[in-house]
């Protein structure tokens, strides 16, 4: 396996956007990083510039106004650049699916490499999603 | 030829570039574990810094629009100036007799090209908070050079010598300057301004992850980014190598130099650790009221002999 490949699944940094979550799923993604669950100890890190990321991790059910921006911010990141959505309003607009104000799931959108469901989701699923989307790299660059 | 092949030697392997931040991001490595430690987390491996570097070099690089050359060749300068200060101190460390008359100047000036390079580069970006964080890194250089420039004074009035080669035998025949009143107060003084000069937190203003998103580095990526946080790596080694060749440069066996830049690093973590982020003016305050303050009685001291 390619050693660059090999360094990304051990250093990735994230870079959170809340497109139109309620905000449970955000607080769910920093409880990742507090002392329970560690997650610097995978060599993950948020990030505050989209220039620094790796990988994107999405939230809430995408709104007319923040789409653009997605799509924007999306542009911006330095490739190679994985897109994760977190919670049930990313993968399928959840309860806001009729909402005049919803248009489309993200993966209509933007390419999605991991789904992980849930309302909110535990931070343990959110560590065994990204396990898991690291064991797919390696599988597919083998 | 041979001269030059040495001197290409000293510079790009050992004590200079490479050996510099292979030390610089283990030191780095030590800091991001004491912190977790000290939050009650586990911290990462000791190759996390390695494998964040190859990432990044890994990654694209983008380059905004603005003044791409500057923008590009900007972490080049700071990291290859920096990266002859630790070939300056190694080498001065290693044979104190080589040294050339005036190298403390030098190396005044070669460690403040690091800050320069980033507001270099960050203005060159055309970002809007990069240029915020340019502006404050600014107003730190003028804020820590001051008391930085009269610790080395103190050194120089005390020694007699402004040669790194001289400052080291006299401390190896009359004892480290750590043990004069002036030489304790002076190093005080030069502790908190190698803080500011690293980017440690309280004096992270620049970079200011939480309120400016990482300010002076946002638009970098790819490869100038890690550049950068190799320049960043091999400030963790110059720095504290520095501190031990003024202040602590008595006994120079590998073991004890080994000793006293761990205890350095260990009270730049402490003091990182357990300080919020100043605002840039009461930073600024700090070091031109208390600093200089002290800095001054530190260089009066000397003069007086103590
Ligand atoms: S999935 Fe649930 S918790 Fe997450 S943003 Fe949507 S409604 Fe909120």
């Amino acid at each position: 396996m390619d050693l660059r490949l090999k360094a990304l699944t051990k250093s990735i940094w994230v870079f959170h956007i809340s497109a139109g979550s309620c905000n449970n799923c955000d607080i769910e993604i920093l409880d990742c990083l507090t002392p329970r669950f560690d997650l610097e100890r995978f060599g993950i890190q948020l990030v505050g510039s989209v220039r620094h990321a790796d990988a994107l991790l999405i939230t809430g059910a995408m709104n007319r106004k923040s789409v653009p921006r997605m799509k924007k911010i999306y542009e911006q990141a330095p490739k190679p650049c994985v897109v994760i959505a977190v919670g049930q309003c990313a993968l399928s607009r959840h309860m806001f699916r009729d909402s005049y104000n919803v248009c489309e799931p993200l993966d209509k959108i933007l390419p999605v490499d991991l789904y992980i469901p849930g309302c909110p989701p535990k931070p343990e699923a959110m560590i065994d999603g990204i396990i898991k989307l690291v064991n797919k790299i390696k599988e597919v660059k083998k | 030829m041979m001269i030059i092949l040495k001197e290409m030697f000293y510079y790009f392997v050992f004590p200079g570039l490479l050996f510099g931040t292979g030390i610089g991001l283990l030191a780095g490595w030590v800091d991001r574990k004491v912190t977790a430690r000290l939050q009650w987390r586990v911290g990462p491996p000791w190759y996390q810094n390695f494998v964040d570097i190859l990432k990044l070099f890994g990654k694209e690089t983008i380059v905004p629009r603005g003044r791409a050359a500057t923008f590009l060749l900007a972490p080049y300068l700071g990291f290859l100036s920096l990266g002859l200060a630790a070939a300056i101190i190694g080498r001065a460390l290693i044979n104190p007799a080589v040294s050339f008359a005036g190298d403390l100047i030098v190396i005044l000036y070669l460690l403040t090209m690091p800050a320069i390079a980033l507001i270099i580069g960050a203005s060159s970006s055309r970002n809007p908070l990069a240029s915020v964080g340019a502006g404050r890194e600014m107003k730190l250089i003028l804020g820590y050079e001051l008391p930085f420039i009269m610790a080395l004074a103190t050194i120089a009035i005390k020694s007699g010598s402004i040669k790194l080669g001289s400052i080291l035998t006299y401390q190896l025949n009359f004892g480290s300057f750590f043990y004069s009143w002036s030489g304790a107060i002076a190093m005080v003084v030069a502790i908190f301004c190698a803080q500011a000069k690293m980017g440690f937190a309280p004096f992270e203003i620049s970079e200011a992850e939480q309120e400016i998103m990482g300010g002076v580095l946002i638009e970098y990526s790819g490869i100038p980014l890690a550049v950068f946080k190799l320049t960043k790596a091999l400030l963790l080694y110059t720095m504290p190598l520095l501190l031990v060749v003024l202040f602590l440069g008595k006994d120079l066996h590998p073991l004890f130099i080994i000793g006293k830049f761990v205890i350095f690093l260990v009270i730049f973590i402490l003091i990182k650790n357990t300080n919020p982020r100043l605002r840039i003016d009461q930073a600024m305050s700090f070091f031109w009221g208390p600093v200089s303050l002290l800095a001054l009685a530190a260089v009066i001291l000397a003069l007086m002999g103590k």
